[in-house]
């Protein structure tokens, strides 16, 4: 999941009585399960609850470039070197389709990436922390593109259709990104001694900051409840969270690797894993700022902005220059 | 010279220039100016890495000593590399970068584009496979040149310096040494000097549209497709690219 503890309303649901006529059809159409499309009427909080929704995945999917291009100039072999290119390619591509399904919204891109530059808008907490072994690069494809795939697949049925369809397509790429994932962590703990020991520490790092990826437990969250009811959340964050667990955790064992959990056991009764939770406190530190790579994260991504500046205006430049000496033909030929 | 040791050198030419420059674009990632070229340069990258399995493949295949790509690629130290100077040079501001590109992908196209009718069968299907992107290659960075060239006077003046860097390591791509000689012979690749004038013609026309002055210069620096004298920046990039199954010579990835 890309986004994480997004604001809605928060005024809660409105009961239906209270609900103006225009806002009862709307959610008339949503309980219908028709598709909202960009033209038709919609609450101002759900414009503004899907922007900040769907900015953050973006922002994201861009930010989520650095740790994985940390990997790309050190990857171990051509195939691997070119398997990570095409799925960092992949991103900043999911990157670009959900800036376009925010822009139906009345938000343009550039405004989007001021707001993520000047930190007024978040990413998700797990790009901030680092990868430091090649198995890392495993890793990430097998739980962080795991946890990703289990909110997005559900999303594909989100009630506003240019971020439903945007999801379609992604999570399309991301399963082929978790099963390339996996296979490379897979290699690790089947290779040498040296290599078993990066897999372990790869899953013992980025056990918990995964399973932070669903953010808190939502079950008493205004915002979750609103954005429920608006079908642009499908599934509460503890649902995903237990899905995620009862997957991942067989996967491991296969794998032969530990996860990080001594609590962590299979419950007969409910038929799933019982597990702990991760520090929430480091959880919250993260989103304030405080995660291991935050400032190197928000630097590079400002580098880049600010050294393009000169590209991006050379570029407006000469379209500009084209278009007049365009006009000015037509006009001579007349 | 052996026959075998020129089509194996040539090989590691096409193979290395490809590696080299494919490295040097993917170190961009996450970093470029805006978000169309961070995939334009990744799948820049992507193309010219697969490139170079197929053409360090081929090395290795007519090599035949029972190494692969890979080994080629991770276990060779500077001096038995390749690849022209030209794209070893470091990435600079996004203009060198796209210069440099631009510079490699019009010889790259013109070259490729005889392949395709070389005697040998693998070398006539990998330059049909490689000039189909390196077409796409060419457009987009001879585009950009002309767009930042011919931009506001910042990104002139930017694309101009980028031209005085880099046209000193052009003439590398058309010497010829004994290995082309034997290549002209035996039907599989042209004589590199025979490129010269389609490339200058090429060039010639973007750069003018790009407003840009060509340096009055025909020095070349030389000694990357010979291996004579590769620059200081080659050892570093090596360094961070090989540096993992140097570390673990038995593991496998």
């Amino acid at each position: 999941m890309y986004a994480q503890m997004v604001k809605s309303t928060g005024q809660g649901v409105t009961p239906r009585d209270e609900m103006t006529p225009e806002e009862r059809a709307f959610q008339d159409r949503i309980d219908r399960g028709d598709k909202i499309e960009p033209k038709d009427w919609m609450p101002e909080g759900y414009r503004q609850t899907l922007i900040r929704q769907i900015g953050q995945h973006a922002h994201s999917e861009i930010v989520g470039q650095l740790p994985e291009g940390n990997w790309i100039t050190r990857a171990p072999t051509l195939e691997r070197k070119a398997i990570l290119l095409a799925k960092v390619q992949d991103e900043a591509g999911h990157g670009l389709y959900l800036y376009c399904a925010a822009e139906t919204l009345g938000v343009s891109r550039d405004e989007l990436t001021e707001m993520l530059l000047d930190g007024r808008m978040k990413y998700s907490s797990i790009f901030n922390y680092p990868t430091l072994n090649w198995a890392d690069i495993g890793a990430v494809g097998w739980l962080v593109d795991g946890a990703a795939i289990m909110n997005q697949v559900p999303l594909q049925r989100t009630s506003y259709g240019p971020y439903a369809r945007a999801m379609v397509r992604i999570c399309k790429e991301e399963s082929f990104h978790q099963r390339q994932g996996y296979d490379a962590i897979r290699k690790m703990a089947e290779g040498t001694p040296e290599q078993r020991r990066m897999a372990q520490d790869a899953l013992n790092r980025f056990w918990y900051p995964s399973l932070m990826m669903f953010g808190p437990s939502d079950k008493e969250s205004i915002h979750s409840a609103q954005s429920m009811a608006w079908k642009i959340k499908i599934n509460t964050n503890d649902e995903l969270r237990q899905k995620f667990v009862d997957q991942t955790v067989p996967q491991a064992e296969y794998l032969g690797l530990t996860v990080p959990d001594p609590d962590l056991k299979w419950n007969e009764d409910r038929g799933q894993f019982d597990f702990s939770e991760p520090d929430w406190s480091e959880f919250f530190e993260v989103i304030k700022g405080n995660g291991p790579c935050n400032t190197d994260r928000m630097a590079a991504r400002n580098k880049a902005w600010d050294d393009g500046k000169w590209v991006r205006e050379g570029l407006l430049a000469h379209g500009e220059k084209k278009r007049t000496r365009a006009k000015a033909r037509q006009v001579a030929a007349e | 010279m052996a026959e075998t040791d020129a089509f194996m050198q040539f090989l590691l030419r096409m193979g290395d220039n490809t590696l080299i420059l494919g490295h040097r674009v993917s170190e961009w990632c996450g970093h470029a100016p805006v978000l169309e070229e961070d995939i334009a340069l990744a799948n820049t990258a992507l193309d010219l890495i697969g490139q170079t399995q197929m053409w360090l493949g081929l090395a290795a295949e007519v090599q035949g000593e029972g190494r692969t790509a890979d080994d080629l690629a991770f276990r060779r130290d500077v001096w038995d590399f390749r690849n022209v100077l030209l794209v070893e040079m470091p990435n600079g501001d996004f203009g060198q970068t796209l210069m440099r590109q631009f510079l490699f992908d019009a010889w790259h196209s013109i070259l490729l584009n005889r392949l395709q009718s070389s005697t040998d069968t693998r070398v006539a299907a990998i330059a049909e496979k490689a000039l189909k992107e390196v077409t796409y290659h060419l457009e987009r960075s001879g585009d950009t040149v002309i767009g930042l060239g011919d931009g506001t006077e910042e990104s002139h003046q930017r694309m101009q310096a980028a031209l005085d860097y880099l046209w000193p390591y052009v003439g590398e791509m058309f010497a010829s040494d004994a290995v082309d000689v034997a290549m002209v012979d035996t039907g599989i690749a042209p004589d590199p000097a025979s490129l010269h004038s389609a490339y200058d013609q090429l060039t010639g026309r973007i750069l003018s549209e790009a407003t840009l002055t060509v340096p009055d210069t025909s020095f070349a620096h030389k000694g990357g497709r010979d291996g004579r004298m590769h620059t200081e920046h080659l050892g570093h990039l090596l360094t961070q690219m090989q540096w993992l199954p140097r570390a673990y010579p038995d593991a496998v990835w």
